[in-house]
């Protein structure tokens, strides 16, 4: 692949002019607002962005304002993909007839956990399948934050959302999060990795990747959104990176079939001393607070028991167990 | 102008479709399969694997992706066609409202089939109907022949740069889809010169640059956006007047074509049959008006003064042109092949009553509701539709104002 060519320094990454612009409307502490930004200083020439429906979209794009400084397209919620499919047909069309003089335009589609797991999933799945491409980015913030933090099949056990509370008898949400990489990579696609934002090197370096394979890549993003998890606004770059420590996000790549762990998790891996309880990443979150009380605290080893089986299978997967 | 000269093939609704995309140098294909419209695509794909088409087809897991896909490829500046039919039109709801309001020319067959439930693969217009505030351009067609000659001039209208927005061109199920006629086609080089290479609209990007209104990397653009109250609403207003000016446009294309090709219907909005000095006259859409002129020739050789309004395009209406059509006869029959239920009559009899509302002469208005799930309507029913309007005339009032044709009841 020829990312790995691809050297950068932090200068470098800094002096390229941001294609995602500030004075959009996200909250103080969006991490997806910045993995928006670090997305788009990956690009490598002609580029087209499309976008479902979700806080991102919002944000961004409210008439006659735009953050977008290349060509971007919203159309509805469940669809993203599926705009992708069209936008990169009709390239490929209008360039064998002239009409576009471009070697070749990129092409991204972005959608959150919503728009991703659930309403989005079809449309996803039959792009990768046609093998258009594309390279799919989710932002898992982990709950439908636009609409008012409602749950969705990226959202973990025992998170408090909206339509998941934490109540007298329910603990929050009672179903673990749909292991959606894991399902991308069933559809025998070329790409797909994980990242997180606290790594910023590592995720532009896959968006890059993304980019370079020929036909379809996913890449999963680690989003926290303090809003909607209760956390602490100025803590979600460090969430992002405890959520690698405590392997409740681990980062890798599934490069034609073939599993890696990327550094981060790489080390873990080598070395599980460093492996912090899933406790930690628990506590900092308001989403979590009623599992620290003695009604509900045995779900904590609940999430621990999951992590850890999720954990040694990727570690199988990878060749290292 | 001597129309050119033509080949006469033997083709059923849905093939003329598929041999009039094939014409017009259609970029993107995106669809699904559904009865009774699957032959469109097949017969396309069959183009594609053949190498007699330079077009994309993307087949998708969905009519919702069908359309959002084409609407995609229109926005970066493709030439897009889609068909369907029922549920697949049903399923397309949420992005018909976003192709219109992106103003995405798209252009979609829409093979008219019934909707569930009960399920029923035959023809009714109850599909397209539930459609008609959607934003699209909607043209019902008479026979094959007329099927071919408007997705032609549909891909003409929703590209006018006054008019932008996508068209529907409808045929009945299984009447017109898969029933064999002789179509007249035109040379391939004179349809694609008829519709040219597909021109866009200069716009203000946010970087103060005119560009044309596409997806382009050059000059990036912001579409979908979200507008608030203190603009949607200026979004909207703008796309009736789109709807307005295609009122001209679809009639000054079809003089075009007509010019070409030697075939009109009516001024293309309405095409009226004996209709000058009529004192009863039916209003229809669709194949019914062939079965309905045999009678009406059968009544004016009988010395009855008949007359029958095919509306071509519902959308946009031609409301003074029915107001016009339709104000010196005594008595109206609207044929609607669709109902709305608890709306007191069937759509187009809604759009008929209304447009002579502003008359001074205002004639009796009845509905006849037919055909729903494909039921046929034979020549003898129409002939009673007939017979009821001379007796209102006869009788000074209407007794029953909506009835039901070949109902069990």
């Amino acid at each position: 692949m020829q990312s790995e060519e691809w050297k950068f320094t932090a200068k470098d990454i800094a002096e390229k002019p941001d294609l995602f612009m500030s004075g959009h409307r996200a909250c103080a502490g969006c991490a997806p607002a910045a993995v928006m930004r670090l997305i788009l200083k990956a690009t490598r020439g002609p580029t087209i962005v499309t976008m479902a429906t979700g806080c991102m979209e919002v944000v961004s794009t409210i008439y006659p304002y735009t953050s977008w400084a290349v060509p971007w397209l919203h159309t509805a919620f469940e669809n993203a993909a599926a705009n992708a499919s069209g936008i990169e047909a009709a390239i490929k069309v209008l360039r064998k007839k002239g009409r576009i003089k471009d070697e070749h335009v990129d092409v991204i589609a972005i959608a959150g956990d919503g728009g991703t797991y659930d309403i989005g999933i079809q449309a996803l799945s039959g792009a990768v399948e046609r093998g258009h491409d594309f390279l799919f980015v989710l932002y898992d913030n982990e709950a439908y934050m636009n609409t008012g933090i409602q749950r969705s099949g990226g959202t973990p056990l025992g998170a408090s959302t909206t339509t998941s509370p934490a109540g007298e008898v329910i603990p929050g949400k009672l179903e673990p999060k749909k292991p959606i990489a894991d399902i991308m990579v069933a559809h025998e696609i070329p790409y797909v990795a994980t990242a997180s934002p606290y790594y910023w090197r590592d995720l532009i370096i896959k968006v890059r990747k993304g980019l370079e394979v020929e036909g379809p890549a996913f890449l999963h993003v680690f989003a926290p959104c303090p809003r909607g998890w209760r956390s602490d606004p100025s803590k979600s770059i460090e969430l992002s990176r405890l959520a690698v420590e405590t392997c409740v996000f681990p980062l890798w790549e599934c490069i034609n079939g073939e599993y890696q762990l990327s550094a981060p998790s790489k080390v873990i891996a080598m070395a599980p001393q460093k492996k912090k309880p899933v406790k930690e990443y628990l506590a900092v979150q308001g989403r979590f607070r009623h599992l620290f009380t003695p009604k509900y605290e045995k779900l904590i080893d609940e999430i621990q028991r999951i992590t850890d089986m999720r954990w040694q299978k990727l570690l199988k997967k990878c060749g290292i167990a | 102008m001597k129309s050119v000269e033509q080949k006469v093939l033997a083709l059923n609704g849905d093939e003329a479709v598929a041999y009039a995309v094939k014409q017009c140098d259609v970029d993107v294909v995106a669809a699904y399969p559904i009865t009774p419209q699957t032959i469109i695509v097949e017969r396309f794909s069959e183009y594609v694997a053949n190498g007699e088409v330079e077009t994309a087809f993307v087949c998708t897991e969905s009519e919702h992706s069908a359309l959002t896909a084409c609407l995609a490829a229109s926005l970066t500046g493709a030439r897009a066609f889609t068909a369907s039919a029922s549920a697949g039109l049903a399923l397309m709801h949420e992005m018909l409202f976003v192709t219109s309001g992106c103003r995405a020319p798209v252009v979609m067959a829409i093979a008219n089939r019934a909707l569930s439930a009960p399920i029923n693969i035959h023809g009714d217009q109850s599909d397209t109907m539930a459609q008609r505030d959607s934003g699209w351009i909607q043209i019902y067609a008479e026979n094959a022949q007329e099927v071919y000659d408007s997705v032609i001039q549909a891909f003409r209208i929703a590209e006018h740069p006054e008019v932008l927005l996508p068209a529907m061109v409808c045929l009945d199920g299984f009447q017109l889809s898969h029933s064999v006629e002789n179509v007249n086609v035109l040379p391939d080089d004179v349809v694609k010169k008829f519709v040219g290479v597909r021109q866009f609209p200069k716009v203000l990007t946010h970087e103060g640059k005119l560009a044309p209104l596409r997806l382009d990397p050059h000059n990036p653009m912001t579409l979908g956006p979200l507008a608030f109250p203190n603009y949607y609403f200026e979004f909207k207003r703008q796309q009736e007047e789109a709807m307005k000016k295609a009122l001209e446009v679809i009639r000054q294309v079809h003089n075009e074509y007509a010019e070409i090709s030697g075939r009109s219907y009516g001024d293309g909005l309405l095409d009226p049959y004996h209709l000058e000095d009529a004192e009863i006259a039916t209003v229809c859409l669709g194949s019914t008006a062939g079965t309905v002129k045999a009678v009406v020739d059968e009544l004016r050789s009988e010395g009855v003064k008949a007359g029958l309004l095919r509306i071509r395009a519902f959308r946009p209406l031609p409301v003074e042109g029915i107001r016009k059509a339709l104000e010196n006869v005594k008595a109206v029959a609207v044929m609607d092949r669709s109902m709305s239920f608890g709306g007191h009559g069937g759509a187009v009899f809604h759009e008929v009553r209304h447009a002579l509302y502003d008359s001074d002469k205002r004639p009796f208005i009845v509905n006849y509701i037919y055909g729903l799930g494909g039921r046929d309507t034979s020549p003898m029913q129409v002939r009673a539709i007939y017979k009821d309007l001379q007796e209102i005339v006869q009788k000074g009032h209407v007794e029953t104002p909506i009835k039901y044709v070949g109902l069990r009841e």
